[in-house]
């Protein structure tokens, strides 16, 4: 086996109650035997949690929010190639990948390596094209309506009757009793994430989420698939156990297959009483729940840096059934002149 | 008892405590010796007719209708998702 030496720079450091997924994937990355580089946390808040522990991460730096585009993204990447020798970045957060994408040519040249999804498969996978491709992929997709007017809800019950899941574009989902509380969702859903908003018919069962990461080609390089045990108030996930079922990895396959998946993906799935199962979401990016990889025997986040190096990633082997997480809170000591030297210097050298 | 139940039902894992994961569904349970006993048997595709005997031999039961008792933990695995919803022994 070869030694990674490059240098890999992560996002997605704002491990709170609703954590980003960076945290577990520099701990899953560093948990590799042959993982010898050095990480960068790429963060956007000087409290981001993930800015401070100092045995995960040999320096950081603070990061201009994707709302401001990719002129200071692309800036703010060539400053961190030049001062920590950047190699690679793997990106966690949704509202940043867009960006990144755009950037994947400019930053090859500039010496920065990706792996992730093309613009069209990123597009292809968003909530409101997934009944597209659930169709061509032969996989079973909950009814779903996509309605930017408040009025249509008047006429939907006959295509999808109450209850139903009504669906912010980015994020937050609520499960509607009656045509009142449908408006209401729909006014406060699109008051924080715009229009259009998705309606989707209510399944009950349990949900199973799968990560995986796919090589661009059609194939999967591996996945792992995961029950949820115990949900925080926010409904993310506090505890998973790794399980047995067939059925979840060819769901994620035939996705990764019709779409050429290129980089890491979390596949959502409900599961019926009557034992069918429907493709509910896909994240294109890691899950907050990453570490489970490296626990189950599977380091996806090892396998994705070798791809974007060029690399063939080191075979991975099945994964370990019955490997359980369980999420812990943790109070970081910080000094006062660590943070002064995050805030402002808008970067921080452990190493 | 069909082969996808019974081939289900050797993958459970269970301790010799009594506890019981299902790698499917990943649920996890407790089980005391009498449902640790069952379990085995139907885990080897035994049936009703010969769980029933087999649980009054080893527990020394006398009349009692042990049936019913065995049908409501069966019922009490299904909905936990154990066994499958059709599922009878």
């Amino acid at each position: 086996m070869s030694e990674f030496n490059s240098v890999v720079g992560v996002t997605g450091l704002n491990a709170t109650d609703n954590p980003g997924p960076g945290i577990s994937v520099i701990r899953t990355l560093r948990a590799h035997p042959d993982f010898k580089g050095k990480i960068v946390g790429l963060a956007y808040d000087p409290l981001d949690p993930g800015l401070y522990p100092t045995d995960l991460i040999d320096s950081a730096y603070l990061m201009p929010f994707p709302s401001q585009g990719v002129n200071p993204l692309r800036q703010r990447l060539k400053y961190i190639k030049k001062v920590s020798n950047l190699s690679l970045v793997i990106p966690t957060l949704d509202s940043e990948l867009s960006a990144f994408i755009s950037l994947e040519s400019e930053l090859k040249e500039m010496g920065i390596r990706l792996f992730l999804p093309t613009k069209e498969q990123f597009d292809m996978r968003s909530k409101i094209r997934l009944a597209e491709i659930c169709e061509k992929a032969d996989l079973d997709f909950p009814r779903t309506k996509i309605i930017s007017d408040a009025e249509v809800l008047y006429q939907l019950s006959e295509e999808i009757p109450l209850p139903y899941v009504l669906k912010g574009i980015f994020y937050g989902a609520s499960v509607v009793q009656s045509i009142e509380e449908a408006v209401a969702a729909f006014y406060r859903t699109t008051a924080q994430w715009g229009l259009p908003v998705i309606i989707q018919e209510f399944l009950e069962g349990e949900e199973y989420d799968i990560v995986a990461v796919g090589d661009g080609l059609g194939h999967i390089v591996g996945a792992l698939p995961m029950k949820k045990t115990f949900l925080t108030d926010k409904g993310k996930g506090w505890a998973g156990v790794t399980v047995k079922d067939p059925r979840l990895l060819e769901i994620t396959e035939k996705f990764c297959r019709t779409t050429k998946w290129r980089g890491p993906c979390e596949v959502e799935v409900l599961k019926t009483r009557d034992e069918r199962y429907y493709l509910i979401e896909i994240n294109p990016r890691f899950p907050a729940w990453t570490y489970l990889c490296a626990g189950a025997g599977q380091n996806l986040p090892f396998a994705v840096a070798q791809l974007a190096m060029g690399m063939d990633p080191t075979p991975l082997p099945e994964y370990k059934i019955g490997t359980m997480f369980v999420r812990i809170s943790l109070e970081q000591i910080v000094r006062i002149e660590t943070l002064e030297e995050i805030i402002s210097k808008g970067e921080i050298h452990y190493r | 008892m069909d082969t996808n139940t019974l081939e289900r039902l050797k993958d459970l894992a269970i301790s010799e405590s009594g506890f019981l994961f299902d790698p499917y569904s990943g649920a996890t349970f407790t089980v005391n010796n009498t449902g640790k006993f069952i379990l085995q048997l139907l885990m080897e595709g035994k049936v009703i007719e010969e769980i029933e005997p087999a649980l009054r031999k080893r527990f020394e039961i006398g009349d009692e209708d042990l049936r019913s008792d065995i049908y409501e933990f069966v019922n009490l695995l299904k909905e936990n998702h154990f066994l499958p919803n059709g599922f009878t022994p």
